[in-house]
């Protein structure tokens, strides 16, 4: 076990090779440079070729490349040219916002879809299992900027429970800061349980059918038994796949309902950098984001041996 | 010796008809399929048709008609540059059809092919997997708004980079699905008889990757729509004066607390627009489901 989670982190360095490779280059794709933006609307076209030239923004891609991602293996990510501060320094304040709403976003999910989605697939074709078809439906059909801007009417303008948008850090009380998250929490959380719901009852219902689980009622084992050891620990890889991507996803994509809601994070810095032309700050989130997510996939196969030895690694 | 034939040749046509009639009942006992079907075709013939014989021009303004609500000459009301919002939500299904579409079936053919070579040979599984890995690994909608920054705004750019962003997570499922029909008996037996391994991958896994690809098409054509209403919202998307869903949005964002229906109206067309795509998806994983059958699992 331990020679695969070796081996599995060894594996990292291609993956962030790869996404170093095609971030680098979409980001060089990008027309104008840093220059185009740090200048500003008036600058002559002399002006930025010589601040690109400067900067050195002007040599071939391969040595820019090459430069930047020895650097970057180096532990130096760049400097940020708005924000005065190391791209480092930057991703650790912008990322705690992040992290904690996808926590919070990922509780909720969790505490929503599971039981549902069990539930569900259970009592197939019920009214209950209708009722969570239709708003797993409803749900994953909502596009989450649209059920952010809903819950902001209603929670924030209408009953005045939560604040419409901001953020309180969590040095001003955990309270305040979970007051301030639950609204974008709660609308990346429904999505999430909605694809959740979805994905744990269709897993569900492929086990729930098969043979063992026939044995299993025949040779007279508990109902509870039968659904939450046998039918879930066999659907398991699936749901956890769904987990893995869900909470990766969150991590990642809280783009659009950062900047819905005004919230200092990781999604808000890049979609600014991104603007800006800010480079290395582009960069450095995404290869950030990058380990962040192969950690979490790691995880998720580390567990399929857990709920199936079938998955184990090793075994041939 | 004809006689024979032609009993067999009965026999076959009555087994034929019989599995006619159970494919219908299967069908009719769906409703998930049936509704999410229709509502499919129907906005598919409204985004086609109305556009055709509603000559109302979808970018006109009409200053003194500003922010009208539903009712009253306009159906959904109008905008807060006075356009016809009915009309702007019909050339945005367009749009979000055209994309969409585009979207789930370039990202479905090419995550096959990856996914069910990558389940086959161990190799190619750890290169492919790794670069799918690092796509997966960069966000979605980030990868889309800087390609697209690169790229510049045009709904092919759009298509281009949501297939990009979308390719790597089919190729996922397809693997996960592949590996487990891979161990089964009828493969290894197809093995030992010497069956080509494009034979095994085409004829043999693919039948059993199906169902799940299907359920992920029709999640990624919605999800596709959603993500093209999310970078227009963003405004990295279609280009401003087009009417587009995400657009729509947009520009209600300032106005919806006076006037909710500039939200109201293109937000229920994307909802019943990937609503219909995910009972369709739903629908078609039972109904393409062997073990499933007149509707229900067989026990």
């Amino acid at each position: 076990m331990l020679k695969y989670i070796l081996k599995r982190i060894l594996s990292l360095i291609p993956v962030l090779f790869v996404v170093s490779c095609v971030i680098f280059l979409v980001v060089y794709m990008i027309p104008g440079g840093p220059a185009t933006a740090l200048l500003g609307m008036e600058a002559t076209p002399d002006q930025i070729d010589a601040l690109n030239a400067e900067l050195g923004f002007d040599r071939p891609f391969l040595v820019q490349y090459v430069d930047w991602f020895t650097n970057v293996l180096r532990g130096d990510w760049g400097e940020s040219y708005f924000l005065h501060q190391t791209v480092t320094s930057a991703i650790a304040e912008y990322f705690v916002p992040t992290l904690s709403l996808a926590v919070f976003a990922q509780i909720i999910a969790l505490i929503l879809s599971i039981p549902l989605g069990i539930l569900a697939a259970y009592k197939r074709g019920t009214a209950l299992d209708l009722t969570c078809v239709t708003a797993s439906l409803l749900g994953s059909a909502l596009p989450g900027f649209l059920l952010s801007m809903f819950l902001m009417l209603f929670f924030g303008v209408y009953l005045h429970w939560f604040p419409v948008a901001g953020y309180a850090a969590l040095s001003e009380g955990l309270g305040e800061h979970l007051r301030y998250l639950f609204l974008p929490a709660l609308s990346l959380g429904i999505v999430q349980a909605a694809y959740l719901t979805r994905m744990t009852r269709s897993s569900l219902l492929e086990t729930l059918y098969k043979n063992y689980i026939q044995t299993a009622r025949a040779k007279g084992l508990k109902e509870k038994k039968v659904v939450m050891k046998y039918a879930l620990k066999n659907g398991a890889p699936v749901i956890l796949t769904a987990v893995g991507q869900s909470f990766g996803s969150l991590i990642t994509g809280t783009i659009v309902t950062e900047t819905l809601f005004n919230i200092p994070g990781l999604g808000m810095l890049t979609l600014t950098s991104i603007n800006r032309r800010d480079v290395f700050v582009i960069q450095g989130v995404v290869i950030f984001v990058t380990l962040l997510y192969v950690i979490v996939n790691l995880i998720v196969d580390i567990l399929y041996g857990f709920t199936d030895p079938r998955l184990r690694p090793g075994r041939k | 010796m004809l006689i024979r034939r032609k009993s067999i040749s009965a026999a076959s046509e009555a087994i034929f008809r019989e599995q006619r009639t159970l494919k219908k009942e299967k069908l009719l006992a769906n409703p998930a399929l049936i509704i999410g079907f229709v509502g499919f075709v129907l906005i598919v013939l409204l985004a086609v048709f109305v556009p055709i014989f509603n000559s109302t021009d979808p970018n006109a303004m009409e200053v003194t008609k500003r922010l009208q609500p539903p009712g009253d000459g306009y159906l959904f009301g109008t905008d807060e540059f006075g356009r016809d919002l009915f009309v702007r939500v019909m050339y945005g299904a367009r749009v979000s059809l055209w994309v969409g579409g585009c979207v789930a079936i370039f990202s479905c053919v090419l995550g096959t092919i990856i996914g069910i070579y990558a389940s086959y040979f161990k190799v190619l599984d750890q290169i492919l997997m790794r670069i799918c890995d690092g796509l997966i690994a960069i966000p979605g909608i980030l990868l889309a708004i800087a390609l697209i920054a690169a790229l510049g705004t045009s709904s092919w750019n759009v298509i281009l980079a949501l297939t990009i962003v979308y390719t790597p997570s089919v190729a996922r499922t397809v693997r996960v699905s592949a590996l487990v029909i891979k161990e089964q008996a009828y493969v290894e037996a197809a093995k030992v008889q010497g069956f080509s391994n494009f034979r095994i991958l085409w004829r043999m896994i693919l039948p059993g990757v199906i169902s799940p690809l299907t359920v992920q098409a029709s999640f990624i054509f919605a999800q596709a729509i959603i993500s093209e209403a999310s970078l227009s919202f963003l405004g990295a998307g279609i280009p401003a004066p087009a009417a587009s869903w995400g657009n729509m949005l947009e520009s209600s964002k300032m106005v919806f607390s006076r006037a909710p229906w500039t939200m109201i109206c293109p937000g229920a067309a994307v909802i019943l627009c990937v609503l219909s795509l995910n009972l369709l998806g739903d629908g078609l994983r039972d109904y393409l489901d062997p073990k499933v059958k007149g509707g229900k699992k067989k026990a």
